[in-house]
């Protein structure tokens, strides 16, 4: 049997074939150009009219960017240079972005200041942020780090931010010690507490007002870039828990403290945000008496705050509401009393499912802070639009200058969205 | 309850505002700073260079009042202010004066409760074409389309003007200038209408600004100046004279030069010799020393020089001086005498 077959078999091959490599038209560029790009006709039209368009997009952008200028006094010595051709005057960028980042204000000696305590505000947020990669002892620093930057950014005698970080130190212990006997008493007892050491502090930072003083810089000088980042991490950082407070409180089950969470809620979502602005700027000015030096930036700090600690507050409100009410009745059963019970159970799932939400309060926010340039802050909008187009030397340069702030809010908002998608993959702990 | 308390702080407010109000001039002295209220960048009239220091016009009406009040023409606070907020800021006492190219009205003036100490600047309302229209009267725009900045008196003044003169016209509604310049360099209008000084600055940012000129018809009066509080006079009375001294200073020749010289001695012309202090007790009058006069015109010169150097013809602005010259060369400047 074996030799009839042997002899019907002309060749057996025994051993195996080298992997032959794909053919041309159905491997590596070609094949994904092909299947992506040019798969059926309407693909194919879809295709030749974008690459179109991004040649035109290219031929009109490219240029500009290329033959830019970016050594000359001012726009005419610009159009000097380029001699007709298309070019953008970036000389504009190169001779004012100090006052771009800084404010046209602020010492140009003393740059290194808030250039400084930008790079801490990076290690300052990194544990925060990160909280895996980065030791848990880091936080000591991020709770020194406001502290630190007010001292660095505004300058005047460290006694200052020492007694503000004082008081809360005072504030926080006398809570420790007091809160067995019950959370109210430890929370008043400790607002009670930091009060007073403010207080008594105020005479001493009036008597020694050039201890280790900084050079002082008035607030009214601080713009640019850096107004715009001051604002936007001090905003969103008061919102969050102040939001969380609200979203809780219009829960509860007081009847009073629901009726001022809600009240407080609505109006301010009501209202635009440039009117408390004008609030900020205009009518308050007319209340205080005149001589009383309410700080600006303070000022605008505590509406934009306010305005997005409403919508940060509706943004939690979703989040608790998302949660299967199984949750709450399980955390009551385990004897957990509230406080417990938001902490450990409620909170951390509620927040995990609103971070989109947060963050998108967030990214807004930080642009909004561009509006302040209509109450006369030179943020970096208020430099672009005020100061520097209306000067004789660069009037007339729009789109580098816009380009430029565009870039800078970009980069940033860019980072939180991408930081946000990051976090969410992080804290799932489903199944997908 | 709460009603009473906010109207208690209402009534206080309001009186430490009146009696901080009435001794501007003891304010400023003890702060050692005027706080001038200026526009936000305005080319030409207020506009920080690369360095953060304040140029222009106004700018320099706040400098002569420091220099003349505080023998200091860099003690000025110079605050930006947009047009929505610059009456409340200088109503509230956040500001002592204001030049920020503010149009002298009768409401202003009155119901506002303002003072306006005098007129830094006569603008008024003119149109701007291309050479290569061929126009040169702004009577010859029958049919053209004219961009105008949309609720602003300007488009008033555009619709009485075509109307006295029975043509026709046809709005391309901007919002600023800035649009108003784009869409008028690309062509979507025929002319564009604003104030006159605005029009020389816009046209100083054209790439090829000799293609562009401004018609000789100016249609309304924009009369521009600093202003103060109601109720200090003592005050305003500073800041006119400041003012006043001036335009005095171009009138009579004395410069930025050479005011030392002609301070440090009585010259021949008695005008002159009151206005700097060495005849007569002007300043006193005032509340100041005999010197202030000097010390104003020191600061950025005389108007003339203070002109020249922020809109004149040597300026890429290049505004001719028109009816802000001197009466004495058929312009409305015209100083009453330091007598």
């Amino acid at each position: 049997m074996s030799d009839t077959h042997a002899q019907s078999v002309a060749f057996m091959r025994d051993t195996m074939l080298p992997e032959a490599p794909p053919p041309e038209s159905e491997a590596g560029v070609v094949r994904w150009i092909r299947s992506n790009l040019f798969s059926g006709w309407f693909n194919t039209i879809l295709t030749i009219t974008s690459l179109y368009c991004l040649y035109l997009f290219l031929a009109a952008v490219g240029p500009w960017l290329v033959n830019g200028v970016w050594d000359a006094a001012d726009i005419r010595e610009c159009r000097e240079k380029l001699q007709g051709a298309t070019g953008g005057c970036f000389a504009v960028i190169a001779e004012r972005w100090p006052q771009m980042i800084f404010g046209f204000k602020y010492p140009s000696e003393i740059y290194w200041r808030p250039a400084v305590a930008f790079i801490l505000l990076l290690v300052a947020i990194a544990p925060v942020l990160f909280s895996k990669v980065f030791p848990a002892r880091m936080l000591y620093f991020s709770a020194l780090y406001p502290f630190l930057a007010y001292y660095l950014i505004w300058g005047g005698t460290i006694l200052i931010p020492v007694i503000a970080l004082l008081g809360f130190a005072v504030g926080y212990f006398v809570y420790a010690r007091q809160v067995y006997r019950s959370f109210a008493v430890g929370l008043f007892g400790g607002i009670a507490a930091a009060v007073a050491t403010w207080f008594i502090g105020g005479f001493i930072t009036a008597a020694l007002p050039e201890f280790l003083a900084l050079r002082e810089v008035a607030s009214r000088d601080i713009g640019g870039f850096m107004l715009n980042l001051i604002l936007g991490t001090v905003c969103v950082s008061l919102s969050l828990p102040l939001g969380i407070l609200l979203a809780l409180g219009r829960q509860s089950e007081m009847p009073v403290v629901k009726g001022i969470c809600v009240v407080f809620i609505e109006f301010i979502r009501g209202v635009p945000l440039i009117t408390l602005l004008f609030v900020a700027n205009v009518v308050l000015a007319y209340f205080l008496p005149p001589g009383t030096n309410f700080d600006l930036i303070v000022r605008v700090i505590i509406m934009i705050t306010m305005f997005a600690s409403a919508y940060i507050a509706e943004v939690i409100r979703g989040g608790l509401a998302a949660l299967p009410k199984g949750q709450y009745e399980a955390a009551n059963a385990l004897g957990l009393d509230y406080p417990q019970a938001m902490r450990l159970i409620i909170l951390p799932q509620a927040l995990k499912i609103s971070i989109p939400g947060i963050v998108n309060v967030a990214v807004g926010l930080f642009k909004d802070t561009t509006l302040v340039s209509i109450i006369s802050m030179f943020d970096l909008v208020g430099m672009v639009r005020g100061p520097i187009l209306s000067s004789s030397d660069w009037n007339g340069v729009y789109w580098e200058l816009f380009g430029f702030a565009g870039l800078l809010f970009f980069v940033v908002c860019y980072g939180i969205s991408q930081y946000s998608q990051w976090l969410e993959r992080q804290l799932r702990t489903d199944h997908r | 309850m709460k009603k009473t308390v906010f109207l208690g702080a209402l009534t206080i407010s309001g009186l430490l505002a009146g009696a901080a109000a009435a001794a501007t001039l003891d304010d400023v002295k003890a702060r050692g700073k005027l706080n001038c209220g200026v526009t936000t960048g305005l080319t030409g009239f207020s506009e920080p260079d690369a360095s953060g220091r304040w140029e222009g016009l106004d700018a320099a009406v706040c400098r002569a009042v420091a220099a003349a009040v505080l023998s200091d023409a860099d003690a000025v606070e110079f605050v930006p202010l947009t047009a929505k907020t610059r009456f409340t800021s200088l109503a509230s006492g956040e500001i002592d004066m204001m030049a920020r190219v503010t149009t002298w009205t009768l409401s202003r003036d009155t119901d506002l409760k303002f003072d306006f100490v005098g007129i830094n600047y006569y603008d008024g309302q003119g149109f701007i074409v291309p050479k290569a229209l061929g126009v040169t009267s702004a009577k010859d725009l029958d049919g053209a389309t004219v961009c105008i900045q949309t609720g602003t008196t300007t488009e008033l003044n555009l619709a009485d003007f075509f109307r006295a003169n029975n043509i026709s016209y046809e709005p391309v509604p901007v919002e600023t200038d800035d649009e108003a310049a784009q869409q008028y360099l690309a062509g979507a209008c025929d002319t564009y209408t604003t104030d006159a000084s605005g029009l020389a600055a816009t046209r100083a940012g054209f790439p090829t600004p000799a293609d562009h000129v401004v018609l000789p018809e100016i249609i309304s009066k924009e009369p521009l100046g600093p202003l103060v509080r109601h109720g200090d006079n003592d005050w305003a009375d500073i800041v006119r004279w400041s003012l006043n001294a001036l335009i005095a200073a171009e009138e009579y020749g004395v410069t930025q030069a050479n005011v030392e010289d002609k301070a440090a001695s009585s010259g021949t012309n008695p005008e002159v010799n009151r206005l700097l202090g060495t005849e007569g007790e002007l300043g006193a009058m005032m509340g100041l020393d005999k010197d202030w006069a000097k010390r104003a015109i020191a600061a950025s010169g005389n108007y003339g020089e203070i002109f020249e150097r922020n809109l004149g013809v040597n300026t890429p602005i290049g505004l001719a001086r028109g009816l802000n010259a001197q009466w004495t060369n058929g312009g409305l400047l015209y100083s009453p005498p330091f007598r």
